[in-house]
């Protein structure tokens, strides 16, 4: 049970960074999620807690020990690999038991800690089997077995789910959050989909080109996005972007004027967007904070400006509908509750909460509101 | 820093090794090939470790007094027509087993790679009996043929693996756009498949031009350039010969095998499922 | 329909092609080294034990391939290991490597003619070195025991590429991940190499200790080369006994001799390095 510190990490190959000045505290028993998509250095940073590689610079701290520079053996970390790792010449069994026989642990504890990590992972029955007489999600449970078997102090874990098909990912997902809450054991997890990330992690960390972006709860970095890349990898269907000037009408109040539609900036907007006035910003608001005039309501809604436009495209999901709407030249989706067929070309009035918009500078992507 | 140094230490370890084995490989190579054009004075100056002065006396005579041209051109013929008779027959079998599957498709495959395990012994001595009844002694056809059986296993193996580098849907969209099936191998498959088979076409002959037994056994007057030389100068008590005429003798033999080896180098080393990273 | 006999036509010329090449001669070396004057008899069976030179071909045979195999597994088995790091010019060295795949039996004898006869390389060197003050001999009758260790350093030199190239073959198909994994839970560099990945070798030792016995067993060119007739070994006494004595039912004993080893050892080699892992099924 240990807290991991990451310092000013960076890894440098070959004068490309991988990693760029990373700097993050994951809490003792935290379950961590890294998101962001591919070579975006998750797994870099992965492994350089693990200690499979040495970062370039900065420092890695379990509690109070340096182990930035220590091999993997000495640092008492357990890792489930993306492929699991498994080998293949021997038993279920063995494969688990691998990690104490390591440790010099005594045979008869070793016994017992493997049929309390089998048993963890109803993996009991299959314990003198070979891997290749195993399904590709029980291979998986015995590689998350033999990871928890050490009681390490931090458990990584690289993509486990990726391999296997959408069903079973739904599934693993709960087990796997049960397992650690249980374990309580200090755990990094590793993905690029946004919903394993948000339905198990405590906290998302965001990274793109190496760096972090922004780290919190799920809740808050989806209520909350700090950047435009952060606003749209997370969340789908993706929140939608509208480029927009912000103008003064000949009311002295200040407007939001984009192809198609004009709104009018709430007071508690206003302040903050002094410095850009004349100036092309990015409005970003998620599907789901919008709804059209007639057709549905959106709750608890305090402010609301209203957009627009004809129906494109109607996607229906069964339990939502996400509709198309073509504003000006370009397309707003817009996430309905329930069956919704609404008939192509008809014009629509879209109902924006205002309170969810976002506001982001379109030369630095971070969020201005 | 002591992790440093003991790392650098590591590193320079592995580059001296590395350096001494591929000194190993080539070192003899190139002295053989100096000692071949060495003058006899230099060779048996035992002060001079490397020759100074060469001469081309050993190799001409080898190659036009003790027989080595001759034994040079039935080489190329028995090789050449190996490498026919062998596409011949392997080339449909390769891509039958890469294109199709069938029902015993695995057993044959297995038994064709087991039956190159034969040994050549068992192979060569009865055929010489058979050869002598049919005609087929000391001819270069008859060593072809029997080259041929030694070479076929890695034909057919060889051109599978390549077959089944060409995508099925390439055929297939050939097909689908007017070809018979035959003319979509000749049309598209087959030139996709050249770079390949010419690689294959080029191990088949090293083979042949390296193989020694099978060929000494087979002929008396047509010999091939091993069987030619392994007469001339077998063994440290039966070969007359002096020594700087032997590493002439090495210097032919390995010539072409290593200009041809240079060439198709990558796919010697795939062909074993190596992958050059 | 045709169409489901054709990769059977396809195929069927080099399969009868090659029954023909290996069944013929197969059932007529028995009938040459089992019949005499037209009789099933052991006499060719027995002259051939009476040859001074059989038990010790089958011991020299046997012999050479002692000491070379397990030689150049060794070998084999450190190169291929170097060859999994990275490191400058590694493409060069893999091709260096792989140079003496392509130089035959009897080139490789005479290119270590070349370097080990009294005015060769390596006794030049070692004179001008002040090492010896008398050239080594290598070769000549009396030196058999020299003539042994020339081939064997032959055969080391030229034929330890066969066996490095399907081992590291092998060790390229182990995932990273496999021994990434060890390392993560502990496992030093030797219990890696111990516990991971010389196991999973296995199957590729397998076959790189069965092609290269099988080509041990009918060893020729080198020997011939190097010693002639002072080291004998079974192929070379039985081209010998066809092409000097003629006698073809000696030396058709001779060949099925080195059948009988190809096939003991091959079974031993099947059995002794089975897999379990690889045997079982879903």
């Amino acid at each position: 049970m240990v807290e991991v510190k990451l310092e000013h990490i960076t890894k440098e190959f070959g004068g490309l960074k991988a990693v760029d000045d990373l700097s993050l505290e994951i809490r003792d028993g935290e379950f961590l999620v890294l998101l962001g998509p591919s070579g975006c250095g998750k797994t870099t940073t992965l492994r350089m807690i693990s200690g499979l590689e040495t970062p370039t610079s900065g420092r890695i701290l379990f509690g109070d020990r340096d182990v930035t520079y220590l091999q993997p053996k000495d640092r008492n970390v357990s890792m489930v690999f993306q492929s699991y790792a498994v080998w293949p010449h021997m038993t279920v069994r063995d494969n688990i038991a691998f990690p104490l026989q390591i440790k010099k642990v005594p045979k008869h504890e070793i016994e017992e800690k493997v049929r309390w990590a089998a048993e963890m992972l109803q993996i009991e029955e299959l314990l003198d089997r070979y891997p290749s007489q195993l399904s590709g999600g029980q291979r998986q449970r015995v590689a998350v077995a033999r990871a928890i078997v050490v009681e390490p102090d931090v458990l990584l874990m690289d993509e486990p789910l990726s391999n296997l098909d959408a069903k079973l990912r739904v599934t693993m997902r709960a087990e796997i959050k049960k397992l650690q809450t249980k374990l309580n054991v200090t755990t990094i997890y590793v993905t690029h989909d946004q919903v394993e990330a948000m339905t198990m992690g405590d906290r998302i960390a965001v990274m793109n080109h190496g760096k972090l972006l922004q780290i919190g709860k799920p809740t808050e970095v989806y209520l909350n996005p700090k950047s435009m890349f952060v606003a749209t990898f997370i969340g789908s269907p993706e929140m939608n972007l509208l480029d927009a000037k912000v103008t003064i009408g000949e009311d002295g109040r200040t407007y939001f004027e984009g192809d198609g539609f004009r709104i009018a900036i709430p007071e508690s907007m206003a302040s903050a967007l002094e410095g850009y006035v004349g100036k092309t910003v990015a409005l970003g608001i998620r599907p789901e904070h919008m709804t059209i005039e007639g057709v549905s309501k959106l709750e608890h809604v305090k402010n609301v400006a209203k957009i627009t436009g004809k129906v494109d495209f109607v996607e229906a999901l069964g339990t939502d509908t996400i509709v198309h709407v073509e504003v000006g030249n370009g397309i707003i989706k817009i996430k309905l509750p329930g069956h919704i067929p609404l008939p192509i070309g008809e014009e629509v009035s879209i109902v924006v909460d205002l309170d969810m918009l976002h506001v982001f500078d379109k030369d630095t992507k971070d969020a201005i509101i | 820093m002591n992790d440093r140094t003991k790392h650098m230490l590591r590193n320079l370890l592995l580059y001296v090794f590395i350096f001494t084995v591929v000194l190993w490989v080539v070192v003899p190579i190139v002295v053989s090939a100096l000692y071949a054009f060495s003058s006899r004075l230099d060779y048996y100056n035992m002060h001079k470790v490397i020759p100074t002065h060469y001469t081309l006396k050993w190799v001409k005579t080898i190659l036009f007094v003790l027989g080595a041209w001759q034994g040079i051109k039935n080489s190329i013929v028995v090789a050449l027509l190996t490498i026919l008779i062998s596409f011949v027959l392997g080339v449909p079998a390769g891509y039958a087993i890469a294109k199709y599957l069938f029902p015993g498709k695995d057993s044959i495959k297995l038994s064709i790679i087991a039956l190159r395990m034969f040994p050549i012994p068992v192979m060569a001595i009865p055929l010489v009996v058979l050869y002598i009844k049919i005609h087929l002694y000391d001819t270069l056809i008859g060593v072809a043929l029997a080259h041929t059986a030694m070479a076929l296993p890695f034909v057919v193996l060889i051109t599978s693996s390549i077959f089944a580098g060409v995508s099925k849907e390439l055929e297939e969209a050939g097909m689908v756009f007017g070809l018979t099936r035959f003319q979509s191998f000749l049309k598209i498959t087959l030139p996709l498949a050249l770079p390949g088979l010419a690689a294959a076409a080029m191990f088949t002959f090293v083979m042949s031009w390296n193989e020694v037994f099978v060929a000494s056994i087979l002929t008396l007057k047509h010999r091939t350039l091993p069987a030619q030389i392994l007469s001339i100068m077998a063994g440290s008590s039966g070969g007359a010969a002096p020594p700087y005429y032997k590493f002439a003798a090495a210097f032919i033999m390995i010539m072409p095998a290593l200009v041809f080896i240079f060439f198709a180098r990558k796919y010697l080393v795939t062909m074993w499922g190596i992958t050059i990273k | 329909m045709k169409s489901k006999y054709l990769p059977y036509l396809l195929i069927l010329p080099a399969i009868v092609y090659l029954l023909f090449f290996i069944g013929y001669p197969l059932v007529q070396a028995i009938i040459l080294a089992f019949t005499h004057n037209g009789h099933l008899s052991l006499y060719n069976f027995r002259s051939a034990l009476a040859t001074p030179t059989f038990i010790p071909a089958f011991k020299y045979t046997l012999a050479l391939a002692a000491v070379i195999i397990p030689t150049q597994l060794f070998l084999a088995l450190i190169l291929s290991l170097i060859m999994t790091r990275t490191f400058k010019g590694k493409d060069m060295v893999l091709y260096a490597l792989i140079i003496p795949l392509t130089i035959s039996d009897v080139a490789g004898g005479l290119i270590w003619y070349t370097l080990l006869s009294d005015a060769g390389f390596l006794n030049k060197l070692l004179i001008n070195i002040g090492l010896i003050s008398q050239p080594i001999h290598f070769f000549g009758y009396q030196y058999r025991n020299m003539e042994f260790l020339a081939i064997v350093l032959e055969e080391l030199w030229r034929s330890t590429a066969i066996v490095f190239v399907i081992i590291l073959a092998g060790m390229q198909m182990i995932s990273k991940e496999y021994i990434e994994a060890a390392e993560v839970f502990g496992a030093g560099y030797w219990t890696r190499l111990r516990k991971i990945i010389i196991p999973m070798l296995k199957p590729s030792i397998q076959s790189a200790l069965i092609i290269r016995t099988l080509f041990a067993m009918q060893i020729f060119g080198a020997v011939w080369m190097l010693a002639g007739r002072d080291i004998p070994v079974l192929a070379g006494e039985g081209y010998y006994q066809l092409t000097f004595i003629r006698n073809y039912g000696v030396a058709s004993i001779y060949a099925l001799a080195i059948a009988a080893l190809s096939i003991v050892l091959g079974a031993l080699y099947v059995k002794f390095l089975k897999a379990p892992y690889l045997e079982v099924s879903r």
